[in-house]
């Protein structure tokens, strides 16, 4: 048991947790944020994507404690005012999901991606969604919402 | 996943003091922590040393570049040092998992875990490489001992690897669809006076193939192992790929290696 402080969304949190909290159920259980899905729990399909420290990573695979004091960003922090993101939009807009599953973690991958290159090829599109997995086969229109939303952003 | 206690250690000395025959090192935990979830192993202590400040990094000399054992998979793959040094060994990093696998995973952790089928065992021994722990320095030939295990001892931690530069080196793996691991990864180095052929996937511990390591040697040419008939005896055989079709992926990959450099 120690303490989690981190900074979720823009807001400070602090809560008691026994040392084998992963920071997906930290993040569900814990703050009620269940935007942060859990598909595989094996870190292969990516609906748990979230962004530590800017960088996005898989938060069935983390420790809470492990990545305490960081500053933590979640499918629900994404909009702005009750307006959603651009990558929210584009994901509507091109019908990039079908099921909804995949979704916040497809979102939260690629906005990590357009942090990093702001205009990618289709290619280095479907290279970087390598670790986020959709079964409703819907990787076309979230191909073209990513590059929809590369105009955007 | 059942319960254990979470350390941070300051420094590698109170990493190994904390350390015991029921603890593990947890570095970007990408394995660890999805074993520890399966159920395929347990620990009553977890110490963390991502936060090992020395630990991380990395330095290139005029004959090596030495990794700190913290340093994660994307700041290999990204830094331009490495990739003007030993761009195989960048382009390595980039193809390991995925970028979220990437963002945490490190490259002393991968050689902690020793995987069959993990990349960057096959780099320690191409590039003759010299693992630093805590204790003393061990040569990449001397430290995979076999599937998932290593010349390390209980509480020895890994502080460093340092590859030594080659005068050309290509890393070229057919991967698992899914997982990224390889099937097969040849990483073929040519050094002053010999050339390595590291071999990973296809037996259960990465290895150098010393017939075509000859051969290479002889005359650096894809034409000197075209159609090598390598013993497929010990070879991995599973869902993926017969042993035979993992021999015949090794001179595959191990050609396409060479055309690289």
């Amino acid at each position: 048991m120690g303490k989690i402080s981190l900074e979720v969304n823009g807001r400070k949190v602090e809560k008691e947790a026994p040392d084998n909290t992963l920071l997906s159920t930290f993040l569900r259980e814990h703050l009620q944020l269940t935007g942060t899905h859990i598909g595989c729990d094996t870190s292969q399909c990516g609906a748990c994507v979230v962004h530590v420290d800017g960088n996005s990573l898989k938060s069935c695979t983390a420790l809470a404690a492990d990545i305490n004091g960081s500053k933590v960003t979640t499918i629900e922090g994404l909009e702005t005012n009750g307006k959603m993101h651009p990558m929210q939009e584009a994901f509507k807009k091109l019908h990039g999901l079908q099921c909804g599953f995949c979704t916040p973690g497809m979102v939260m991958s690629a906005v990590d991606l357009l942090q990093k290159n702001k205009k990618p090829s289709d290619a280095e599109i479907r290279d970087w969604l390598e670790g986020n997995i959709c079964r409703c086969t819907g990787y076309q229109n979230i191909v073209a919402a990513v590059k929809e939303a590369a105009t955007k952003m | 996943m059942k319960d254990f206690n979470y350390h941070s250690a300051k420094d590698s000395k109170e990493a190994s003091k904390l350390a015991s025959s029921s603890s593990a090192f947890l570095a970007g935990g990408m394995t660890t922590i999805p074993s520890m979830k399966l159920g395929l192993a347990t620990y009553k202590d977890l110490i963390d040393i991502k936060n090992i400040k020395k630990l991380s990094g990395i330095k290139v000399s005029g004959k090596s570049v030495t990794i700190g054992a913290a340093t994660k998979h994307v700041e290999v793959s990204n830094s331009k040092d490495v990739k003007k040094a030993i761009p195989s060994l960048s382009s390595l990093a980039e193809g390991i998992g995925d970028p979220q696998v990437r963002n945490r995973g490190t490259i002393g952790g991968s050689i902690a875990n020793n995987d069959p089928s993990a990349d960057y065992p096959s780099a320690c021994i191409a590039l003759n490489a010299t693992i630093h722990t805590n204790e003393r320095k061990i040569e990449a030939a001397k430290f995979f001992k076999g599937m998932f295990e290593t010349a390390l001892k209980k509480g020895e931690l890994i502080e460093a690897i340092e590859f030594q530069i080659p005068e050309k080196s290509s890393y070229q793996k057919h991967p698992n669809p899914a997982s990224r691991y390889a099937i097969v990864g040849v990483y073929v180095a040519k050094h002053k006076g010999d050339v390595n052929v590291a071999v990973t996937g296809a037996k259960s511990c990465v290895y150098n193939d010393k017939d075509m390591s000859k051969a290479l040697t002889g005359n650096f040419s894809s034409s000197s192992i075209d159609g090598m008939d390598l013993d497929s005896s010990e070879m991995n055989s599973d869902m993926h790929a017969s042993a035979d079709f993992r021999a015949s992926l090794v001179v595959t990959q191990a050609k396409k290696a060479v055309d690289a450099c």
